[in-house]
C-alpha cells in the first residue's frame, strides 16, 4: 500500500532560499543544500524546488542549485519554475531533478504536456495548477490563474486537471490561490474533486498551519502535502507531522 | 575507485544514480558499446521509457547478447525500475516486443482499482539477501506478478502482491528507484556493491 507523502517546498532564488528557514540547527538557512540535507534527514518523503529567479542568471544558477542538491540528496527531487519548453525541462533533468513541474506554460499550450510525456515519460511530469474560487460561497468552482496571480483565466480548474492527465501530466500540483499563505488549512472542497476526477496523485498546497491540517487534506483525497513556511520556521518538524498522521491512521513512511 | 557503468538508453534521466552512486565511492560513465556492457566491473541498466522504446534502443546498440550473457552468469548488474522488466519476456505495454527473456515471465499492467502510475513510497517485505524489509520509492504502472524460479524474491502491494526485487548471484533488479529510497535504498546498493566485491571508496561515508 502507497504511503501517504510529505513534501517541502523550498522557494530559490538567484541560487538562494527565500521565504526565510529558521532551523537553529543550520550555519545557513539559506544554503539550498543544507536545507535539502535537513528535509531528508527529518523524514521528507520529497523534495521540491521552485526557482523564483526573474532573470535568465538567475535561471542559469538554479542548475547549479540542483546539481549541488541532487549530490546530497537520496530522495526524489521535483524542480519548477520558468519552465516554457521541453528543453527547460531536460535541462533541469539532466541537472539531476527527478521531475518537473510545470505551470503557466502548459496553460498558454497545454500540448506542451504531451510533448513532455512522450520525450521523459509521464512519470516525471508534474502539472502545478494554481486554483482560485469562483464567486462568492460554495459551489461555484475553481478558475486557472497563471503568472503568480496576474491573470485569470477563467478556465475551469477541475476540468483543466482532468485534461491536463489525459495529455500527459502525471501528478498534480495544486496550490489554492485563497488559502495560500493563510496558515486557515488546505482548501478540501477543491481537493475532493481535484482528487475525484483524476486517478493521477494530487499533491495538497496553499493554506497548512499544523498537521491536522494535513491529516484533513489527505481524508480529503489528497496523496501527499506539501508545505513551506510551517517547516521552514522550524516549530514544526515533517517527522512530528507524519507522526501524527500515523496516530490518525494514515499510512506513512516512518 | 571503482568503475560503474551505466547502459545508455537514450533518454534516461541518469543523473540521480550517478550521484547514488558516487555518494557510496563509484565513479560512473555512460556507455552504449557491447564490449564494454560485456566486460563493465559494475553494470547498470536503468529504467526509462516504455518497454517496445527500451528493447529498441538496446537492440539498435547490439546490447542484447552481452546483457543477456552476463545476467546469465551472475555477473555484477543492477537493473532498475524498467530496467527489471526488460528482463522479462514480453510486456502488457509493447505487445509483440520480445524482451531480454532472462526470466520466462510477462510484465502487466497494474488492476483497476489502484492508482496507476504507482508513484510514492511503499513497503517492501522480504526475507533476507540485499534487500530488507522497509520502505522503497516506487514509480511505474507496470510490474512482475510472479516470482521467477531460481531467483530470491522481495515482494510489495499494490491492488496485490507484485515483485519488488529480485537477486541471483552479483545481479540485483528492482521495480523501485533504489537511487532514491534514501537511506534504506544506500544501505541497499551498499550491500549490492559489497556483494560484488567492490570495497567501499573514501568517498562512502
Amino acid at each position: 500500500m502507497l504511503t501517504r507523502r510529505v513534501i517541502p517546498c523550498l522557494d530559490v532564488r538567484d541560487g538562494r532560499v527565500v521565504k526565510g528557514v529558521r532551523f537553529a540547527s543550520l550555519r545557513d538557512a539559506g544554503d539550498p543544500v543544507a536545507c535539502a540535507v535537513e528535509y531528508e534527514r527529518q523524514g521528507a518523503d520529497e523534495l521540491v524546488i521552485l526557482d523564483v529567479s526573474a532573470t535568465p542568471e538567475g535561471r542559469a544558477t538554479a542548475l547549479d542549485t540542483v546539481a549541488a542538491v541532487r549530490a546530497v540528496l537520496s530522495i526524489p527531487l521535483t524542480v519548477g519554475g520558468g519552465v516554457r519548453a521541453v528543453r527547460d525541462a531536460e535541462a533541469l533533468l539532466g541537472a539531476g531533478a527527478d521531475k518537473v513541474a510545470i505551470n503557466t506554460a502548459a496553460v498558454d499550450r497545454p500540448e506542451i504536456l504531451g510533448e513532455l510525456a512522450a520525450r521523459v515519460g509521464v512519470q516525471c511530469v508534474v502539472l502545478a495548477v494554481d486554483a482560485a474560487r469562483q464567486g462568492q460561497g460554495q459551489g461555484q468552482g475553481w478558475e486557472v490563474i497563471t503568472r503568480s496571480g496576474a491573470n485569470r483565466t477563467g478556465i475551469d480548474a477541475v476540468a483543466w486537471i482532468r485534461r491536463a492527465v489525459g495529455l500527459g501530466a502525471g501528478e498534480i500540483l495544486l496550490t489554492s490561490w485563497d488559502r495560500d499563505g493563510t496558515r486557515e488549512g488546505y482548501d478540501l472542497a477543491l481537493l475532493g474533486a481535484a482528487s475525484a476526477a483524476v486517478a493521477a496523485p494530487v499533491i495538497a498546497s496553499g493554506g497548512a498551519d499544523h498537521a491536522g491540517h494535513m491529516i484533513d487534506a489527505m481524508r480529503a483525497g489528497a496523496d501527499a502535502v506539501l508545505a513551506a513556511s510551517i517547516f521552514h520556521d522550524g516549530d514544526l518538524t515533517v517527522g512530528d507531522v507524519k507522526l501524527e498522521m500515523a496516530r490518525a491512521g494514515l499510512e506513512v513512511r516512518l | 575507485m571503482p568503475t560503474a557503468t551505466i547502459v545508455r538508453t537514450g533518454v534516461a534521466n541518469t543523473a540521480s544514480v550517478v550521484a547514488a552512486l558516487a555518494r557510496l565511492g563509484c565513479a560512473c560513465t555512460l556507455s552504449d558499446h557491447p564490449a564494454e556492457v560485456a566486460d563493465a566491473e559494475l553494470l547498470v541498466l536503468p529504467g526509462v521509457g516504455s518497454f517496445g522504446a527500451g528493447m529498441g534502443s538496446l537492440a539498435a546498440a547490439g546490447l542484447v547478447d552481452a546483457l543477456r550473457d552476463r545476467i546469465e552468469r551472475g555477473r555484477a548488474t543492477l537493473a532498475i525500475c524498467l530496467g527489471l522488466q526488460l528482463l522479462c519476456a514480453a510486456s502488457e505495454e509493447s505487445p509483440g516486443v520480445e524482451g531480454l527473456s532472462v526470466l520466462d515471465t510477462r510484465v502487466e499492467r497494474f488492476g483497476a482499482g489502484v492508482t496507476v502510475p504507482q508513484f510514492g513510497w511503499n513497503r517492501v517485505e522480504s526475507e533476507g539477501g540485499l534487500v530488507e524489509p522497509g520502505f522503497a520509492y516506487y514509480a511505474n504502472s507496470y510490474r512482475l506478478n510472479e516470482a521467477p524460479a531460481g531467483w530470491r524474491t522481495a515482494w510489495s502491494d499494490h491492488g496485490g502482491r507484485f515483485v519488488a526485487a529480485i537477486e541471483r548471484d552479483a545481479v540485483l533488479a528492482c521495480q523501485f528507484h533504489p537511487e532514491l529510497s534514501g537511506q534504506w535504498g544506500r544501505a541497499m546498493l551498499r550491500r549490492w556493491l559489497a556483494r560484488c566485491g567492490v570495497r567501499e571508496g573514501r568517498a562512502a561515508c
